[in-house]
């Protein structure tokens, strides 16, 4: 199953050509067309995935638990689809709104080993190796970062690098404690030897130094801060690709690593869990209302939705766990659709400041449509994406009777809606503030509108073909909830 | 800085400096050593120059840029992964054979000697990039 292998290869190819070459015209087209060919990877394996079922691979030829293994499941393959489809989306938009002073070369180079990062992470089994996928994201994010090579730029930078190189550290101390107590970092090994262990509290620093790392790459409620003081500096086009995967990651790991090995103390952990949910959703969703710069809002929203997929974890019922992955899939795709739109705007009317914009709806109807659709998908309205990922994760909570989270989460939903309403209102409903009108106002070709166009489509046909949708994440859901069938496939029994 | 000395001796150090690193990554394998301590002593000797005399001429002698050093040792890496997946069906196995040298044992060559040349390469390539940036008086 060497094909395992494709969505690292792929990016590293092209990385290393862009590497080669550096022209900037012809990365013009490699971007897109290369993160075309990711996406084709990605859904080639899915459906491998469909015939086959979990498929490994032993590199190397070192079997598993001694060697480095990667593992496509379902909630890896559907992860390396919509990461794929977010690349492919972003590249169409960066090569439209990159800056004279960011060449394109050296953008695309780290858009590929970033990617290249992010398939890792989804595919790896191996939780050294785990590490280093991160190491990559982490690194080619902060060259992301910094390179308009601004003042705030760099400062936002070292805030990001800083906090997330905390989480690294972290996480390896986790990994060298949960190595020495097990001997092992393989995952399968280690939920066969940990599910069956009765000392689980010993288990306990592990997993709480995990916790911590991976909290501060998820964003969830006390370590959040590096998110929004680092997401509003860069281009717009590297805001919408962290937007769309890196916190996404986070939140895989953790599902990972809570759903696979850390389940023997379910009555502490899962309820932290849900604690930080609650709490993450209250604080991300109260400070995006206070803030007025579009990019802000969209951070600080970013941080809200995290505490439901984080939820659906907590909860820990295979509905819960479907309902966390069908939000975790539409808030990638939402999410980055509302920055491009915040893009756009600023790309007509040169700021990001709401209180300076408006009259847009009257000006360009196409971009007001091309807004609401994802704005309204993450709100939670029917019949798009977002209601059906709401709605799972609400009965989930029903069900196993956790009715308090069930309440925030709803009243949650509020504070959202009252966020996209915020910037409906102002961008595009009021009048232009006279006095702020600038002279030059850009006009959108149709190249434009495509990144967006596409989202919106992913997003509304997400809604509109909810039951298949609902099928595939029942499917990761009970293969999370059970995972035996990842443990056997690992193991080749 | 300019010392005489140090300016003399670093057309020789240089040299030296190279062989050994060369042999760092020769051994690598087995022993202490490999491609990345290789590739920084390798690097160092580049820039010794640099120090010797001022880091402006380490940029005018240095006609290769690094970013070459770099894609040559990242490509290495790249085809060193294949020769496995094409020969024993797994991709970065390891595929050996033994080079024959007269008078000892021979020399065992590999896939995975090729990927610690790759780092070797890259890590050179990361080196003078980063001498390239801080001798920058922009």
């Amino acid at each position: 199953m060497n094909s395992i292998a494709l969505p690292l290869l792929l990016p590293f190819a092209i990385a290393i050509s862009l590497l080669l070459v550096r022209s900037d015209k012809l990365s013009k087209w490699v971007g897109p067309l290369g993160s075309l060919a990711m996406l084709a990877v990605a859904v080639y394996l899915n459906f491998q995935l469909q015939q086959n079922g979990i498929m490994t691979l032993n590199t190397g030829g070192w079997i598993a638990p001694f060697g480095i293994v990667l593992v496509v499941d379902h909630l890896s393959s559907l992860m390396l689809m919509v990461s794929a489809l977010i690349a492919f989306v972003i590249a169409l938009f960066a090569n439209r709104n990159l800056t004279e002073d960011i060449p394109m070369s050296r953008f695309y180079f780290f858009f590929f080993t970033l990617n290249m990062g992010v398939n890792g992470a989804f595919i790896t089994g191996d939780v050294f190796n785990l590490y280093v996928w991160f190491e990559v994201m982490l690194l080619s994010s902060f060259v992301l970062i910094t390179l308009g090579k601004k003042k705030e730029q760099l400062e936002g930078g070292i805030k990001y690098l800083a906090l997330n190189i905390m989480g690294s550290m972290l996480f390896l101390a986790g990994l060298g404690l949960l190595y020495g107590k097990t001997g092992t970092l393989n995952m399968a090994h280690l939920a066969e030897i940990l599910r069956n262990d009765h000392h689980a509290s010993l288990m306990s620093t592990s997993m709480v130094l995990f916790f911590v790392a991976f909290g501060i790459k998820a964003a969830v409620f006390p370590l959040y801060f590096w998110l929004p003081s680092s997401y509003h500096t860069p281009n717009i086009a590297v805001t919408s690709l962290f937007a769309g995967l890196l916190t996404k990651v986070g939140v895989y790991t953790l599902i990972r690593f809570f759903t696979l090995f850390f389940v023997q103390d379910q009555t502490f952990w899962h309820t932290l869990l849900l604690i930080v949910a609650g709490l993450t959703m209250v604080s991300g969703g109260m400070a995006a209302a206070s803030y007025y710069e579009t990019r802000r809002i969209l951070s600080y929203h970013i941080i809200s939705q995290i505490g439901y997929m984080i939820m659906g974890l907590g909860i820990f019922t295979p509905l819960a766990l479907a309902g966390a992955v069908f939000f975790t899939i539409h808030n990638m795709i939402a999410k980055t659709g509302t920055f491009v739109a915040a893009g756009l705007i600023a790309k007509i009317k040169g700021t990001y400041e709401l209180k300076e914009v408006g009259g847009l709806y009257k000006q360009n109807p196409v971009l007001a449509i091309l807004f609401i659709i994802p704005a309204f998908a993450l709100a939670g309205f029917p019949p798009i994406s977002g209601f059906f990922a709401k709605f799972m994760l609400l009965k989930a909570g029903i069900d196993s009777g956790q009715y308090l989270i069930t309440a925030v989460a709803l009243l949650t939903g509020f504070l959202t809606l009252y966020s996209m309403i915020k910037i409906w209102n102002e961008a595009f409903l009021k009048k232009q503030p006279e006095e702020k009108s600038q002279i030059t106002e850009v006009k959108l070709k149709i190249m434009d509108y495509m990144p967006l166009a596409i989202l919106a489509a992913a997003s509304l046909l997400m809604g509109l073909f909810a039951p298949s949708v609902f099928e595939y994440v029942m499917q990761t859901g009970d293969q999370l909830f059970e995972p035996s069938a990842y443990i056997n496939a690992v193991f080749k029994k | 800085m300019n010392s005489v000395i140090l300016q003399i001796a670093s057309k020789y150090v240089r040299w030296m400096l190279i062989i050994f690193s060369v042999i760092m990554l020769v051994r690598g394998h087995n022993l202490p050593g490999g491609g990345f301590i290789g590739g920084l002593l390798a690097g160092l000797s580049l820039a010794y120059k640099g120090f010797a005399f001022t880091p402006s001429i380490f940029e005018k002698e240095m006609k290769i840029r690094p970013e070459i050093f770099m894609a040559l040792g990242l490509t290495l890496i790249f085809i060193s992964l294949w020769p496995g997946a094409v020969l024993e069906g797994t991709l970065m196995q390891g595929i050996w054979f033994t080079i024959q040298i007269p008078f000892t044992e021979g020399y065992k060559f590999g896939t995975p000697f090729l990927f610690d040349i790759g780092v070797y390469f890259a890590v050179i390539g990361v080196t003078i990039l980063f001498l390239f940036s801080l001798s920058d008086k922009k």
